[in-house]
């Protein structure tokens, strides 16, 4: 094995064990603590397919701002892992059949994809992930769906101040 | 086994430098804190420590040993992993942002060159700026895992306070990065070097923002609302004894250290000698001399801040939210606007 697929299976193992532990943990905290360690192990999958900016944007945006907003409001709540209401057996077994049949319809949509067909992973190459490329294919080719999401964000952020002063 | 392929030599090399820069922050951490009661006793008009060793010297050491030496509290109600793990994470963030800073030239050693940096990152300011973003998780946890209202109250506002001056820190980031062109600390220092002004000349407003956020991310005074002793006790280190409060107190001066190098590295030329010519002596020599003027202008920053600590007291929360939102975030745009119109001026 080289170097780097060592490194791709430890950072896989790492997120998958944290992401199961989001499930598992009762208390609240917990869950969202390991949710920041799935966001690391992500970045470090970004790092590997040299994907430097999408790294630390994930980083900057889902474990330093999303996450410490969620704790911040789990805090506030004071959720606890005792008077957390207790789902039924039932709503569970439909949680995990909707949750599964989602993921194989991504895995089948996936796999039929046509572009991905016979294509290796680039480890290590590849500069789309990189600030230059990016910045210049969201400026250039992509420059009408990146302006509109921006107003979405825009009109939420409005709409949030202005719930925020009634 | 390809695993052994690796340049032992490269790997050795960082080690030492990783070590080096860990231990000699925490040494000069240990220093900062006598620095700050001398200051804070000149400022006052009293001696300040002078006991321990001449003129007070040993003061830190005896400070440390007692930290060291007093009992380990747990408290019965609190969360035991997380209560631990607060000023762990506290201490990590803090030292975690002196990967990317370059702390002088390149030097020669037993035949190798080795760059005075951990890691030549290309996205080294967004680096920064994600440590910084994790720094308030240290403060977050332990508030909460101590299971004491204060200390959640102050976790709460620890929070909403890093939150807010994120925002205008990352504003006055882009428009430093507007008229650079490169995330890389390194290459910013480098055109600093080389060009005839330093960064800050191009842009004073994106520094006092910079400066301003910078202060509000270390807690410091007048920003060190999660600690308002006459409103929440102590704050999230309320419950906290022995050398875990020593490292949330640590942490604080490591923050310190390592923004006052980044504020040196991105408007201040970093390890560049002004009126001097590097390339008149040796790399080794000149290289140290580098490392020499980043660490005083390290230590102007520090008094800076020390001195605005004595002089400003504590803002109210409300004044400190209004200041972020209606007064930083606003100037940090209008000084991003004016950047870009200047950039497009120039084209």
């Amino acid at each position: 094995m080289s170097t780097l697929e060592i490194l791709f299976y430890a950072l896989s193992a790492f997120a998958v064990i944290s992401a199961a532990m989001v499930l598992i943990s009762k208390n609240p905290i917990h869950s969202v603590l390991w949710l920041i360690l799935v966001f690391f192990a992500i970045s470090g999958h970004y790092i590997l397919l040299n994907a430097q900016f999408l790294a630390i944007v994930n980083i900057i945006v889902y474990a330093g701002a999303i996450m410490v907003l969620f704790l911040f409001v789990i805090m506030l709540m004071n959720v606890k892992s005792d008077n957390e209401p207790q789902k039924k057996l039932f709503t569970k077994f439909i949680g995990v059949l909707s949750g599964g049949s989602l993921l194989t319809l991504l895995i089948a949509l996936v796999k039929q994809t046509v572009q991905l067909e016979g294509k290796e992973v680039m480890m290590k190459e590849g500069t789309i992930g990189l600030i230059h490329p990016l910045g210049k294919a969201l400026f250039s080719d992509y420059v009408v769906p990146f302006e509109i999401s921006s107003v979405l964000f825009l009109s939420a952020m409005v709409g949030a101040v202005i719930i925020g002063k009634k | 086994m390809t695993i052994l392929a690796l340049d032992w030599g490269f790997i050795i090399e960082k080690l030492i430098m990783i070590a080096i820069i860990v231990f000699a922050s925490l040494g000069i951490a240990l220093y900062t804190t006598f620095g700050e009661r001398k200051v804070a006793a000149i400022l006052q008009d009293r001696p300040g420590p002078s006991r321990a060793g001449p003129f007070g010297l040993l003061q830190p050491l005896a400070d440390g040993l007692k930290l060291i030496m007093k009992e380990e509290i747990i408290p019965n109600a609190a969360n035991k992993w997380l209560f631990i793990l607060g000023p762990g994470l506290a201490m990590t963030a803090s030292l975690m942002s002196c990967a990317v800073i370059p702390w002088g030239s390149a030097v020669d050693v037993f035949g190798r060159h080795v760059e005075l940096q951990i890691a030549d990152v290309n996205i080294g300011i967004l680096y920064v700026f994600a440590v910084v973003s994790m720094g308030v998780y240290g403060i977050m946890i332990g508030g909460w895992a101590s299971n004491n209202k204060f200390s959640l109250m102050s976790a709460l506002r620890a929070a909403s306070q890093a939150i807010s001056y994120e925002l205008a820190m990352g504003l006055a980031l882009i428009a430093l990065l507007m008229t650079t062109g490169t995330l890389s600390l390194k290459t910013i220092v480098e055109q600093q070097v080389q060009g005839h002004w330093w960064n800050v000349v191009y842009q004073p407003l994106g520094f006092l923002i910079f400066f301003i956020t910078a202060m509000a991310e270390c807690n410091r005074t007048p920003f060190d609302l999660p600690e308002a002793e006459n409103e929440l006790n102590f704050g999230y280190h309320q419950e906290y004894s022995s050398m875990k409060l020593g490292f949330y107190l640590f942490a604080e001066y490591i923050n310190m250290i390592m923004s006052s190098a980044i504020m040196a590295c991105m408007y201040f030329g970093g390890y560049d000698l002004p009126f001097f010519n590097e390339a008149s002596v040796a790399p080794n020599i000149a290289a140290l001399i580098g490392v020499g003027t980043l660490l005083i202008k390290i230590v102007l920053f520090i008094f800076l801040f020390m001195w605005i600590r004595w002089t400003i007291p504590r803002f109210r929360y409300d004044q400190l939210m209004g200041l972020g939102w209606k007064t930083l975030i606003p100037l940090a745009l209008f000084n991003m606007l004016l950047t870009g119109a200047v950039i497009l001026a120039k084209l």
